[in-house]
């Protein structure tokens, strides 16, 4: 009897211990099927010419695997997003975070969760029917399809979660700091920039990273409206690929080296991503030291 | 009173605040709008009953929608045991400390990865072996949601009293039986809303599911559906506004999208706000 | 001695219930004020109002009048108030930067940039809170960094560099060791020369130490203020007899 209960309390135990193990399987088959795949193509193209390459003409006659184009592209776009989307986000939090009144913190939270609520291709479909033609007719240029429709749809998109996160990362300062500050003569406005914006910081450091991850891995918006010629990204009103969209836009109709290579395209990708959480992890460290 | 520059400082700060966050508002009320108003008038009983056919020149979204609800069932099937599982797991089980924090960074590992890498390995793993389905796609948005699951039941089962489990292990029961009587009931409130945020999650993926999925359109029962290949709403939208130009249908398709995503919100929030009370 | 904070008629409420009714107090000038009396009595309320630090509680409502220096203090702009009516609080509540930016952080506020003039300022009130000699060689270190009290004499460092005429401290040795508290009321003895001190306090000795005048509270009310010397040896009201001897409380 005994010995029967502990076979099935063992059996078990091994059952859940194997659940828990699944996502660590899930990240290595992951991680292998992405440097297995992605391997071969940088091998026969070479990893200079790959990385650096200018060109990218995978159809062509004459091939050219070149994805700096789309390296510089995701790096730009990003970058802009965060130029555009942080300084919104952070004083947004700051605002909802110390100064708004119950009710507005609430509506704002449910219009922030809508916001991080719509998928991806509607904002790529009002992207295309606002904002492209809106571009076009604003900058007077061509096409709209640019890299600054897709850095303004980006911006859009990560607002949700630098808001939310910076909230939190504000909301937990201890009062203390602030009402030492006040009891100095600060304003509560110097009070909340000069020292609960600083307390936070590691919060909102990461609130960034996060945001630089969703841009940098988001696709699908951004296909609709970046206009996806493989160009270096030289102006910003210029049609772009970027990282993503480079995997998306060819791989329902590639083979070969061509569908290799967007698999290299994949690990590069994912490689940036595996950069960003370990610098995620350093930043929620520091958040949780204080 | 204060000096001028500390008041163009307070008055500054205090204009862009106001400015940022009055842009983030409307911006969605915007976003919220301008798609129903555009989408809403396309939106017909025909559209949502019917499949596109090419003969009567017709598009209707029945199969879209179809298939939506077969692969949020079927990702929701296999991934809640699996999540809630590698929750108790990590909270019952787990001795290792350095066990717990691999699993709990490959969530977090996971929850970063974009959906596109997700759709690519998908298709290598999953499509490669058994065809372009819905299937293929379910799978995908298994590992894509696993985190999601976990995390949240994770939380819950914190919150469950270690008073209970010691009473139930007082009275002689296994760890088994603790589990099933006293934890996993207790971590409802954390599974429901990881499934409300799983099915939000699943409403609105398009990239992970273009190439495992695949873009048909054809009404299917519901195994008939996961074996074969089949746009989600999203995919379709994405299909009918870039492919196609069929602007109408993507309209449509949005702001249905847009109603879901709100009722997901609303249920959301009710949810949180109920265990909540219970809670306290 | 003249009176520097005169309080008329002082009533607050807290919604629906008072907290401090019909106060009446003088503090002079350059003294140590002591306020005394059961928890909840009011006499932190009391001293949150000389700087209006309640302003930022919802729902408080204040009738009556408080005077600094002859104006009144709710007619006054808050934040030049405050830099004139200083706070250290219960628990030392260091900003999470460097020593040298936490004494810096008042100057900075009221709008001195000069590197020169900040260095100086920093300097005097680290040396005025004696614990210059102890931090001068790691201004630039994190403040967090620093022991209990430490910290607090670093938080009374911080309220000096703005210059303050007043200083009230909120029970400001709870938190800290006997060898601490010790340090912190010898300061406090010594600043009276130039500041003018209330200090809340739940320890009759310290009050009874540091004190010239004390101020019994209870139930929102002003029972007796008096010589700290006469509140303790010969108090009129048989409320703060049975207070001072430990009888409650």
């Amino acid at each position: 009897m005994k010995k029967s209960s502990n076979l099935f309390e063992n059996l078990v135990h091994g059952v859940f211990l194997i659940l828990g193990l699944v996502t660590i399987a899930c990240v290595l088959i992951i991680s292998l099927y992405l440097i297995v795949s992605g391997i071969p193509a940088i091998l026969e193209i070479g990893l200079v010419d790959f990385l650096f390459g200018t060109q990218w003409a995978s159809t062509a006659a004459e091939p050219k695997y070149g994805i700096l184009p789309f390296i510089l592209t995701s790096i730009y776009g990003t970058f802009g997003a965060i130029v555009l989307g942080v300084p919104i986000g952070v004083l947004t939090a700051i605002y909802l975070s110390k100064l708004a009144s119950e009710s507005v913190k609430n509506i704002m939270g449910q219009m922030v969760s809508i916001l991080a609520g719509i998928p991806s291709v509607v904002y790529g479909l009002v992207g295309m029917m606002v904002l492209v033609p809106g571009l076009r007719k604003l900058f007077n240029i061509p096409d709209g399809a640019s890299l600054m429709a897709a850095i303004v749809v980006l911006a859009v998109m990560i607002l949700p979660s630098i808001i939310k996160m910076s909230v939190t990362a504000l909301d937990a300062v201890p009062g203390d700091y602030e009402d030492a500050s006040l009891a100095l003569g600060a304003t509560p406005e110097e009070t909340y920039f000069r020292v609960s914006l600083p307390a936070a910081k590691s919060g909102i450091a990461a609130s960034v990273v996060l945001g630089v991850g969703r841009a940098i891995g988001e696709a699908m918006a951004v296909m609709m409206v970046a206009g996806n010629a493989p160009n270096m990204p030289d102006s910003l009103f210029q049609s772009v690929r970027f990282l993503t969209t480079a995997i998306a836009s060819e791989m329902s109709y590639s083979s070969g080296l061509q569908r290799q290579a967007l698999f290299s395209i994949a690990l590069v990708l994912f490689l940036f991503i595996m950069l960003i959480n370990a610098l995620l992890n350093f930043f929620l460290k520091g958040e949780k030291k204080g | 009173m204060i000096s001028n520059r500390r008041k163009l400082f307070l008055w500054t700060v205090r204009g862009l605040m106001s400015l940022a966050t009055s842009l983030t508002g409307l911006l969605t009320l915007f976003l919220v709008g301008y798609v129903l108003i555009r989408g809403i008038p396309n939106v017909s009983w025909e559209l949502l009953s019917t499949s596109p056919s090419y003969l009567s020149d017709r598009i209707g979204i029945l199969p879209d929608i179809l298939n939506t609800i077969y692969i949020i069932i079927a990702t929701l099937v296999i991934v809640l045991p699996l999540g809630v599982g590698a929750a108790v797991y990590l909270t019952e089980y787990a001795s290792n400390k350095r066990i717990v924090g691999i699993i709990e960074y490959a969530a977090e590992a996971l929850s970063g990865i974009p959906s596109i890498i997700y759709g690519l390995v998908g298709m290598l793993i999953f499509s490669n072996n058994m065809g372009t389905c819905l299937m293929a796609g379910a799978l995908t948005l298994v590992i894509m949601n696993l985190p999601v699951i976990m995390r949240n039941t994770q939380e819950s089962l914190k919150t469950v009293p270690q008073a209970y489990r010691e009473g139930a292990f007082g009275l002689g029961a296994g760890k088994w039986r603790v589990i099933r009587t006293v934890v996993l009931p207790g971590c409802v409130d954390g599974v429901v809303t990881g499934c409300i945020l799983s099915v939000g999650r699943i409403l609105g993926e398009s990239a992970a599911l273009l190439f495992t999925a695949g873009f048909a359109h054809v009404a299917n029962g519901f195994i008939e559906g996961l074996s074969s290949a089949g746009a989600t709403l999203t995919v379709a939208l994405y299909v009918y506004a870039k492919e196609q130009g069929e602007f109408e249908v993507a309209f449509a398709i949005a702001a249905i999208l847009m109603i879901l995503s709100l009722l997901i919100n609303l249920s959301a929030t009710m949810v949180t706000k109920k265990f909540q009370r219970r809670n306290q | 001695m003249k009176p520097i904070i005169t309080a008329k008629d002082l009533c607050l409420w807290y919604g629906q219930s008072q907290a401090l009714k019909n106060i009446d107090i003088d503090i002079p000038e350059c003294s140590i004020t002591a306020l005394i009396g059961p928890s909840g009595c009011g006499k932190s309320t009391f001293l949150k109002t000389l700087n209006r630090m309640n302003d930022l509680i919802p729902g408080v409502k204040i009738t009556g009048t408080v005077k600094y220096n002859g104006t009144d203090i709710f007619a006054q702009d808050v934040n030049l108030l405050r830099k004139e009516v200083g706070m250290v609080f219960q628990k030392p509540n260091p900003f999470p930067m460097s020593i040298y930016d936490n004494v810096a952080y008042g100057p900075r506020t009221h709008g001195i940039r000069s590197k020169a003039r900040l260095d100086e300022i920093v300097e005097q009130s680290l040396k005025d809170t004696a614990i210059w000699d102890e931090v001068k060689d790691r201004l630039k270190k994190n403040a967090l960094g620093l022991s209990g009290g430490q910290q607090q004499r670093l938080c009374i460092a911080r309220a000096l560099a703005v210059q303050p005429q007043v200083l009230l401290m909120d029970e400001p040795t709870s938190a800290l060791d006997p060898i601490s508290t010790l340090k912190i009321e010898e300061l406090a003895s010594k600043l009276k020369e130039k500041y003018t001190i209330v200090i809340v306090t739940h320890n009759m000795q310290q009050a009874l130490r540091i004190s010239d005048r004390t101020a019994f509270f209870l139930l929102g009310e002003l029972v007796e203020y008096g010589d700290t010397d006469q509140i303790f040896s010969n108090p009129a009201d048989q409320r703060t007899n049975d207070y001072v001897t430990g009888r409650f409380g």
